[in-house]
């Protein structure tokens, strides 16, 4: 193959194939390049697109950015019917094969160690959301009085609109601080049945294109054989508490595992 | 394990760990042609252009 080197994850040597069907980033399948004891899956990525200038330029087009994303995903994806992968950062390329070979060899034995540390294990990625119209609000204090006083026509003293605002503002601030809590005991919970953890910044709505407002956006580390149980004590907490969501997401590849622990 | 309902993954949720997670390789040895710290900045320069940053509930305890 000709081209850059387009690499997606390290594993153990493994014996299934891949999907004969499976494309890569840039349409080529991904193939596996084994070194000692360690496969890289890559893929040959044209220069035009994946040199560092048109690479730099292209991941601000959000568009080509989704794309190579999905389609990054979908070999991660289809790796985790097979082995546990060790997933690189998106956007990592080589000049050739050597280039790859010598990273492998480099990096071998923090290879081999996180290898070891994900093997069996997945993640599961947990969000909280404040539902209701305490989230809204904080946008926009005044909005409702907007519409029931003002808009209405109905006469509204300046003191009453004070003490309407500064109630809301008040709902609001006590329905954001239990949604923080309710979040901070779910976290502590999850985490105290999960290997590992890590908290996520929070999604922006415009962004994720979801309602309320994200409080919590969190992954865990748990083994496969666990997951059952893990995802059933998530489940239960949906509905706890009136005005929250809790969302479930994976089971992923463990990306937010894949680095050194801090 | 029970088949759990798989909607469409929602591109936020995986930029979160393209783009944040995943082992970073560094070093002469590799090409290292993507600067993704960097353009994660720009990203979120973007962002935060649509919206206010919303502040995390509580420092990161990880």
């Amino acid at each position: 193959m000709t081209g850059l080197r387009y690499v997606y994850a390290v594993c153990r040597p493994f014996d299934a194939a891949l999907q004969s069907q499976l494309t890569g980033v840039a349409g080529a399948p991904p193939k596996l390049l084994h070194h000692r004891g360690l496969v890289a899956v890559v893929s040959a990525v044209p220069e035009r697109d994946f040199a560092e200038e048109p690479l730099r330029a292209h991941l601000e087009d959000l568009d080509w950015l989704t794309a190579t994303a999905r389609a990054h995903q979908g070999v991660i994806d289809a790796l985790t019917t097979v082995t546990t992968p060790l997933p690189l950062r998106l956007g990592t390329v080589f000049r050739d094969d050597s280039g790859v070979r010598m990273m492998l060899e480099a990096r071998e034995g923090d290879f081999l160690r996180t290898l070891d540390r994900l093997a069996g294990r997945v993640e599961w990625g947990v969000k909280v959301y404040v539902e209701s119209a305490a989230g809204e609000s904080a946008e926009s204090p005044q909005g409702p009085d907007t519409e029931n006083g003002w808009a209405a026509g109905k006469a509204m003293s300046g003191r009453d609109y004070l003490r309407r605002r500064s109630q809301r503002v008040k709902e609001h601030e006590s329905g954001l601080r239990k949604a923080e809590e309710f979040a901070e005991r779910l976290h502590e919970m999850l985490a105290a049945h999960a290997e590992d953890s890590r908290l996520h910044a929070p999604q922006s709505a415009q962004l994720s294109g979801t309602s309320g407002r994200n409080v919590l956006n969190a992954a865990y580390l748990v083994p496969r054989a666990q997951s059952e149980e893990f995802v059933e004590i998530v489940d239960r907490t949906k509905g706890e508490m009136p005005g929250i969501r809790v969302e479930l997401t994976g089971p992923w590849a463990a990306y937010s595992f894949a680095g050194e622990k801090p | 394990m029970t088949v759990i309902e798989r909607r469409e993954i929602a591109l936020v949720d995986l930029l979160d760990r393209l783009l944040a997670g995943g082992v970073v390789i560094t070093g002469d040895i590799t090409l290292r042609i993507a600067d993704v710290d960097l353009v994660r900045i720009d990203l979120n320069a973007l962002i935060s252009s649509v919206n206010a940053q919303v502040p995390a509930p509580w420092g990161d305890s990880t």
